[in-house]
C-alpha cells in the first residue's frame, strides 16, 4: 500500500504511448459490422500488426518468446490507455494474445515458440480455443474428444462448442483425450491444431444477440503432427491450468475501464434528460462508481501481487471475475433505466452490450465454479463429492 | 506502482495484532460486552504508548510521523477483534485535544444530531459544524448529566442522547470538518474491513470442523459459495479502503465507507447463517460484529450520502473526455 502513483519511467511510457495512439488511431479503417466476419478478422489484425511495428506488442511476454519482457505494471498502463483512447478491443486475437501464446510461452518448445508466438505478435494468426464440449462444460476434464497415436501424428476426432473466433482462426488449442483409461484429469493432451486441416468442420452459432460470436466444430479423423502437442502426452490438464490463470488473471483490465467510461456516459444521458432527478436511479449510479473504482484498485492490487511473486497470476483472478460479472451485468441494467422505453431498441448504444453481459458470468468459467475455486482454493474448504 | 503492503507496512500490523491478542483476547472482549464497562484506560494508555492515536503526527510533535495507510491497517486491526471506544475520533483527535495522542484523553464526537457514543466516558467532545469545536471541562459535564442514556443495540458501545443540541466552546482551528468527516468514514471503514475479514474467518473455521450428513458442512456448495462471497466482499472493500488511504481522494473514501459497510454487515449476516442456530445465541460472537457493524453503518457517512457523494462527480464533465480515468495519479 504504499505506492499507486506511477514512476518516472512509467508515465514516459504512458506519455509515449498516448502520443502514439493519438496519431495512430485516426488512420484505422472503419469498423466493420459484427456478423462480417472477415472484415472483422482484417480490422483486428491490422490493428494487432500496428501495434507490433510500434513496439507494443506482447509487452509483458518474455524476450525469448518475441516479447518485450516489460512489467505487469506496464501492461495495466497499455490496457489503460488504449481502452481510454477508444483503440480497438483486442478482438479476434484474444485466444491468441492472451491464452494460447502465454501457454506456448511457459511450456512450449523452442520451436514451438519460435513458430506460434511472432505471427501472434505479428496480427498474421489468429488462435481459437478447443475445451468446452456438448458433454463437458464446467466440468472440462470430462472431454471426450479423442486423439488417436498413428506414428508421428495423432487422429483426433470428436466435437467442440461454444469456439470463440472459430470461423476465422488459423489454429486452435484443442484439448484432447489421449489416454481413455487413465482418470479423467490425467488422460488428457494440449495440442495446437490447424483449423484448415482436412475434417475439421466449423458451424457457426447465433447468439442470443443476433450475432454469431462462437461456433460448433467436428472432428473427423483430423491428423495433427505430434510435435503440434504442447507439455507431456497426458499432462494437459497441467498446462491448461497455466492457461487459465492467464486467462482470470489480466485479461479483464480493459474492460474495467470502458465500464467506468460506459458509467460516465451513463450518468451524463441521465443529467440530459432529467432522469438524474430520481434519487433511486442517482444512488444506483453513484454505488456503481464505487464498485468499479473498487475494481479498479483491485486489479492494481492483484498487478502488484503478481509483480511481487514473479508476474505469475494468482488466485486473485477468482475473486475479481465474480464481482466484476455481477457489476458489469448491474451496469447495463442501470443502463436499461437510463434509457427507459428505448432499451427495446436494439440500436440504441448499450443495448447489445447489455446482451452481451449476460455471457460474463458464464463464459471463462461460471460464477458457481468461481466460488468453488474461491472456497477451495483460497479458503481451503473441503473439497465436494 | 506498487500497491502491496512494505515489509514496515506489515511489521506495524503484525506488531498491533499481538498488542491486541495480548490485551484484548476474547475473554476480555466479552468480559466488556457484558459489563458494558466502557473505555479502558489502561488499554488506552497503551494504545497511546504504542502510537496508535499519535501515528500521524509528526515526529517533531511526539508523534510517530506516519500516513493515513498505516493508521488503516492499524484500525483494520482494532476492527477484528471489536477493540471499544471512540477510536477514531481519539485518533483525529490527536495534536489538537490534550493528551489525546498519548491515550491519557477519551474523545468522542457529536455530529448533527443522534446519540453520541462513549459519551460518558469522554474528557473531550469534537463537535462538527461548519467548524470543529471542543467542548470539555464542566461544560462537557454538564451535557453529560443532562443527557439520556439510551438503551445500546451494540453492548460495546454505550450511547448518551443529549438533552439539545450540543455546542462546542473552544475552537479548533487546526482540523477541518471536512477532512475530518473525509478520515472518519475511511478509518471507520477500515473497523469494517476488519471486522468482514474476521467473520469470513470465523465462518470458515466453522465450516471445516462442523459435520452433518457425515461431511463437513464446508464441503457443501450452498456453505462454500456463502463464504466464497464473504471472501469475495472483504477483498473488494480491502482495495477500496487501501486505495483511498494512499490517495486522500474523497470520492474513493466515501465509495470505500459504502463497501466495507455493505462488507460488515452482510459478512456477519452470512456468518451467522453459517453457524446456524449457535449463530443466533447471545455466546456466539458474531452478533457482536453484526450489530457494532450496524452501528459503524450509520456514522460518519451513511449509505445513501455515499451514494449522492459518488453519484455527483459522475458524468458532469465532458463525455468526449473519457470520464473518470482511474490512472491513479498518473
Ligand atoms: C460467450 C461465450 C464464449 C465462449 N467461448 C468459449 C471458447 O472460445 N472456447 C471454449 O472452449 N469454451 C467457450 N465458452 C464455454 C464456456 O467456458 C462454458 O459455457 C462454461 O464453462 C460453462 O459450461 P457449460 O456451458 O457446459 O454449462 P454447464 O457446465 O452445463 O453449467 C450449467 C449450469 O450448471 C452450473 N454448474 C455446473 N457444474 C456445477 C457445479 N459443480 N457446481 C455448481 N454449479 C454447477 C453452472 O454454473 C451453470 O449455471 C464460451 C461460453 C460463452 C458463453
Amino acid at each position: 500500500m504504499t505506492d499507486l502513483s506511477y514512476s518516472e519511467e512509467e508515465q514516459e511510457f504512458r506519455a509515449r504511448l498516448r502520443t502514439w495512439l493519438a496519431g495512430a488511431l485516426p488512420g484505422l479503417p472503419p469498423k466493420p459490422s459484427p456478423d462480417d466476419w472477415p472484415g472483422r478478422r482484417a480490422y483486428d489484425t491490422t490493428w494487432q500488426r500496428m501495434l507490433y511495428d510500434a513496439g507494443y506488442a506482447g509487452l509483458h511476454w518474455p524476450v525469448d518468446a518475441g516479447g518485450q519482457g516489460a512489467t505487469p505494471t506496464r501492461q495495466l498502463i497499455f490496457l489503460e490507455e488504449t481502452e481510454k483512447a477508444g483503440a480497438p478491443y483486442v478482438g479476434a486475437n484474444f485466444v491468441g494474445l492472451l491464452h494460447a501464446g502465454p501457454t506456448v510461452a511457459a511450456e512450449g518448445t523452442a520451436a514451438q515458440r519460435s513458430r506460434w508466438l511472432p505471427p501472434v505478435l505479428r496480427g498474421e494468426e489468429i488462435w481459437c480455443q478447443g475445451f468446452s464440449e456438448p458433454e463437458a462444460g464446467s466440468d472440462l476434464a470430462a472431454l471426450r474428444t479423442r486423439a488417436v497415436r498413428d506414428g508421428d501424428h495423432y487422429v483426433v476426432s470428436g466435437q467442440k462448442i461454444w469456439t470463440s473466433h472459430a470461423e476465422v482462426a488459423d489454429w486452435c488449442e484443442l484439448l484432447v483425450r489421449t489416454d481413455p483409461e487413465a482418470p479423467k484429469h490425467r488422460g488428457i493432451s494440449w495440442l495446437a491444431m490447424p483449423m484448415d486441416a482436412p475434417g475439421v468442420t466449423v458451424r457457426p452459432l447465433r447468439t442470443l444477440a443476433g450475432s454469431t460470436e462462437f461456433a460448433e466444430m467436428f472432428l473427423d479423423e483430423v491428423r495433427v503432427p505430434v510435435s503440434h502437442r504442447v507439455g507431456e502426452e497426458n499432462d494437459g490438464w497441467r498446462v491448461t491450468m497455466v492457461t487459465l490463470s492467464f486467462e482470470r488473471g489480466t485479461a479483464f483490465v480493459g474492460e474495467v475501464v470502458a465500464c467506468r467510461r460506459t458509467l460516465a456516459a451513463l450518468a451524463a444521458d441521465a443529467r440530459a434528460t432529467g432522469r438524474w432527478d430520481d434519487p433511486v436511479l442517482r444512488r444506483r449510479l453513484g454505488r456503481l462508481n464505487a464498485e468499479f473504482g473498487a475494481l479498479w484498485r483491485l486489479t492494481q492490487w492483484n498487478v502488484s501481487e503478481a509483480q511481487r511473486s514473479g508476474g505469475v497470476p494468482g488466485t486473485g483472478g477468482s475473486v475479481f471475475k465474480l464481482r466484476y460479472s455481477q457489476a458489469r451485468q448491474e451496469l447495463y441494467e442501470a443502463a436499461a433505466e437510463v434509457l427507459g422505453a428505448d432499451a427495446s431498441d436494439l440500436d440504441r448504444e448499450w443495448v447489445l452490450d447489455r446482451l452481451s453481459s449476460l455471457s460474463y458470468t458464464i463464459a471463462a468459467g461460471t460464477s458457481q465454479i468461481q466460488r468453488n475455486i474461491v472456497a477451495e482454493r483460497i479458503l481451503g474448504l473441503p473439497k465436494g463429492r | 506502482m506498487d500497491f502491496s503492503l512494505s515489509e514496515d507496512q506489515r511489521a506495524l500490523r503484525s506488531g498491533m495484532r499481538e498488542l491486541l491478542t495480548g490485551r484484548f483476547g476474547r475473554e476480555r472482549m466479552r468480559a466488556a460486552a457484558e459489563s458494558g464497562e466502557g473505555v479502558d484506560r489502561g488499554l488506552w494508555a497503551e494504545l497511546g504508548a504504542a502510537g496508535f492515536f499519535a501515528l500521524r503526527l509528526p515526529e517533531a510533535e511526539g508523534g510517530v510521523g506516519l500516513g493515513l495507510p498505516e493508521s488503516v491497517l492499524l484500525f483494520e486491526e482494532a476492527g477484528r477483534v471489536l477493540l471499544p471506544g471512540p477510536l477514531v475520533a481519539t485518533h483525529l483527535a490527536a495534536g489538537a485535544v490534550k493528551g489525546a495522542a498519548e491515550g491519557r484523553a477519551v474523545v468522542t464526537v457529536a455530529d448533527g444530531n443522534g446519540p453520541v457514543a462513549d459519551l460518558g466516558d469522554a474528557d473531550g467532545l469534537l463537535v462538527l459544524g461548519d467548524g470543529v469545536r471542543l467542548r470539555a471541562g464542566e461544560p462537557l459535564r454538564d451535557t453529560v448529566r443532562a443527557a439520556v442514556p439510551v438503551r445500546s443495540l451494540d453492548p460495546l458501545t454505550p450511547l448518551h442522547r443529549p438533552a439539545g443540541p450540543v455546542a462546542g466552546t473552544e475552537p479548533l482551528p487546526s482540523l477541518s470538518p471536512h477532512s475530518l468527516r473525509r478520515e472518519g468514514a475511511l478509518l471507520t471503514a477500515a473497523e469494517q474491513l476488519g471486522s468482514a475479514a474476521r467473520t469470513t474467518e470465523m465462518a470458515v473455521q466453522h465450516a471445516r470442523g462442523r459435520e452433518q450428513f457425515g461431511a463437513a458442512i464446508g464441503s457443501f456448495q450452498a456453505v462454500k459459495h456463502l463464504c466464497a462471497e464473504m471472501l469475495v466482499r472483504a477483498e473488494l472493500a480491502r482495495a477500496a479502503v487501501y486505495a483511498a488511504a494512499v490517495t486522500g481522494d474523497p470520492a474513493e473514501a466515501a465509495g470505500a465507507k459504502l463497501l466495507a459497510d455493505e462488507a460488515a454487515v452482510r459478512n456477519a449476516r452470512d456468518c451467522l447463517q453459517v453457524h446456524g442456530g449457535m449463530g443466533f445465541t447471545w455466546e456466539a460472537d458474531v452478533h457482536l460484529h453484526l450489530k457494532r457493524a450496524w452501528l459503524r453503518s450509520g456514522r460518519w457517512l451513511t449509505a445513501a450520502e455515499a451514494e449522492e457523494a459518488l453519484a455527483a462527480g459522475l458524468g458532469a464533465a465532458d463525455r468526449a473526455d473519457g470520464g473518470p480515468d482511474g490512472s491513479g495519479g498518473s
